[in-house]
């Protein structure tokens, strides 16, 4: 086997310096989506003292179908004071690729500071029937297979492959709502019923909550970081990569689209000692596991993960954002984040964070 | 708080795509009953086939027929089919490797057995639809299938009148609700009144309200009421009619500044000659029945209102 490929150094250092998120919750009927985005934008915004104005760049991820209207975004536009112009960006996807493009508008130099946000909505639709609207139009589109029985497929095929069981899968859910337990953001949290089968053989308890929430992230270069953030968590490395769309093509027990994330970010040339992954399902937490190289010593989802709270375009932001959080709270040195799209973790981004030596 | 206010959004549409030459062969030849795949360089089968190889990225094009019966790859079963699945009973989703194919195939196995009758390994058979168009939905679902590998048709993948296209209908149901500012700008509108909320920061008085201040980005609470008059600060006269409006041509759209708003909305001006409107005119609105937005402004009659009062409402 080649030896790891190490990352490149990136040009300039560039960190999470701020990071807040909504209470994630099954239905926010009462507010609209710039309603329910503001008041995370206002935190970030207060704890490094920026105002809107001060902001080099914002990117954001949403999706319309969620909300089932066209150029939804740009509603939510009115969150960040875009009056006067502001150099400003979108992403149909998860904000953590949105930061991942703030992340190179920084390296370009064009900015010092970014806002990043996502937000979803998932409580107007039925999100298992919206998602398959993402799905190849011409031969699997048509059959309508939703979210979870796609994953179900997935489940099933780690099971007979031997690299889990249903009880095992029931532990993986199990031990994420436990540790929502402290995550007072989260959906589900402490003893939450396994339940029946959703499509087998995932039971609901294997499904993450469907539900509608925010979150915010502000990045900052180099000695700009340390001005405003005590402990910046520093991304050493970031990749992402996809993998043919064609379930029937992939080994879906594996995801060599993660682990050649992972490998260009850097994540493998130091251990790590948190994980925050973006596993909707308990059984993708465990292909993860397995593509990351993530040993029993390394804490996975402390925050309690997607499985506790999945506001859809969020969740993989919110990742990187609670890794972040937990390198300037000092309970992290090292850190990967990981966020997904696609059916079957068909697309996989992976962030390395660091905390300064202490 | 009054109520939230809520209604069903349904977004529908006829997803139609055109198809390229490996997709227009596979979805003919399920029409004909014909399974194609695609054979890539290194020798492997792709089925269903692809135009580009996802592994080389290389342009694909050389057909080849597999068997219309193959082995059950992974399954999951669904107790609870929903609407738009191929089978309205439980049934197994199935990824199937047709004989003769190096890849997984999705779609479904009907299963009468339950649960237990299905296992990875299990051998299946294509169920053809009845009536066939040139879709993935011509094959019914799959069956359980004991016996050897099926015939082929010896199909060389050339067909007449090709299928070009397909059309996939789409609906997605919505129960939409416009949150709290919105809510009660329309609540308002159903008492005839017209609602902004202030910004707290820059003062500006916005209407409809959103619930934020799209310059300062702070939200706004403080309600004011606004009109009923206002001034119209621009216009345009519409020649074109509509589709099912029921408005004669020509018409004038107008921005309109109410009283005591920072920025215009728009709406119909009535009750003057299209060719008598005027920037500055002084306008009130007149409802319709019902609820909802006034059908249109008239004029009130008052002197033209200063230039300098809504240059900066434009």
């Amino acid at each position: 086997m080649p030896a790891p490929r190490s990352a490149p150094r990136p040009l300039r250092d560039i960190a999470v310096v701020a990071f807040a998120q909504t209470d994630h919750r099954r239905t926010s009927d009462e507010l609209s989506e710039v309603e329910m985005l503001m008041p995370v934008l206002h935190q970030v915004l207060a704890q490094t003292g920026l105002r809107t104005s001060d902001i080099g760049f914002t990117c954001s991820g949403s999706t319309d179908y969620l909300a089932g209207r066209a150029f939804s975004f740009t509603m939510a536009l009115d969150g960040v004071g875009a009056w006067p112009p502001i150099s400003e960006s979108h992403v149909e996807m998860d904000g953590a690729w949105a930061l991942y493009e703030a992340w190179t508008k920084l390296l370009t130099g064009d900015a010092d500071t970014a806002l990043v946000y996502a937000y979803g909505k998932s409580s107007p639709g039925s999100v298992r029937d919206v998602l398959t609207r993402q799905l190849d139009p011409y031969y699997v589109a048509p059959l309508w297979p939703d979210s979870v029985a796609l994953a179900a497929l997935q489940a099933q095929a780690l099971i007979d492959a031997g690299d889990t069981d249903e009880p095992a899968l029931a532990a993986v859910a199990t031990r994420s709502r436990a540790a929502a337990t402290d995550n007072s953001h989260a959906q589900l949290r402490g003893s939450v019923p396994h339940g029946e089968y959703a499509v087998r053989p995932l039971r609901t308890g294997d499904c993450p909550p469907i539900g509608d929430g925010a979150a915010a992230v502000i990045l900052a270069a180099g000695e700009r970081a340390r001005e405003l953030c005590e402990r910046p968590a520093w991304i050493r490395g970031i990749d992402h990569r996809i993998e043919a769309h064609g379930l029937g093509v992939r080994d879906l027990t594996d995801s060599p689209s993660a682990r050649l994330a992972a490998e260009r970010a850097g994540a493998f040339e130091r251990p790590v000692d948190t994980a925050e992954l973006h596993a909707p399902f308990s059984s993708q937490e465990v292909v993860l596991r397995k593509a990351l190289r993530l040993g029993d010593d390394v804490d996975v989802n402390p925050s309690g993960g997607a499985l506790a709270a999945h506001p859809i375009m969020a969740a993989g932001l919110i990742r990187i954002g609670e890794a972040a959080a937990r390198i300037g709270r000092g309970d992290s040195d090292r850190a990967l984040a990981h966020a997904t799209s696609g059916p079957c973790l068909q697309q996989n981004l992976v962030a390395v964070l660091e905390g300064d030596p202490r | 708080m009054p109520e939230v206010l809520k209604a069903p959004l349904v977004v529908e549409f006829p997803f139609t795509r055109s198809l390229g030459p490996v997709q227009s062969a596979f979805l003919t030849g399920l029409r004909e009953r014909v399974v194609l795949g695609v054979r890539t360089a290194d020798g492997r089968t792709l089925v269903p086939p692809v135009e580009y190889d996802p592994v080389t990225s290389e342009e694909l094009s050389e057909l080849v027929e597999v068997a219309a019966t193959g082995t059950v790859t992974t399954w999951a079963w669904n107790h609870e089919p929903r609407r738009g699945q191929p089978l309205d009973r439980p049934f197994a989703w199935v990824l199937v490797r047709l004989d003769g194919a190096d890849t997984g195939l999705l779609h479904v196995l009907d299963a009468p057995g339950g649960p237990d009758s299905v296992h990875t390994g299990m051998r299946v058979r294509v169920r053809w639809a009845g009536e066939r168009s040139g879709a993935i939905t011509d094959i019914a679902c799959f069956e359980p299938h004991d016996e050897a590998t099926a015939e082929l048709a010896g199909s060389d993948g050339r067909f007449e009148d090709l299928v070009t296209g397909i059309v996939a209908p789409a609906r997605l149901d919505y129960t939409y609700s416009p949150g709290r500012a919105q809510s009660a700008y329309l609540h308002a509108l159903a008492e005839r009144r017209v609602v902004g909320e202030r910004c707290p920061s820059c003062r500006k008085v916005y209407v409809p309200p959103r619930g934020a201040c799209p310059t300062c980005g702070v939200a706004t609470s403080e309600r004011v009421e606004v009109g009923p008059r206002g001034t119209v600060t621009t216009y345009c006269i519409v020649n074109i009619k509509a589709k099912n409006l029921d408005i004669e041509v020509p018409y004038v759209y107008a921005h309109i500044a109410l009283d005591g708003a920072d920025l215009a909305l728009h709406g119909r001006i009535g009750g003057i000659p299209y060719d008598q409107v005027r920037m500055g005119l002084r306008v009130e609105p007149v409802w319709s029945d019902g609820g909802g937005h006034p059908d249109h402004y008239r004029p009130t009659g008052e002197p033209d209102a200063d230039y300098e009062t809504y240059k900066e409402l434009l």
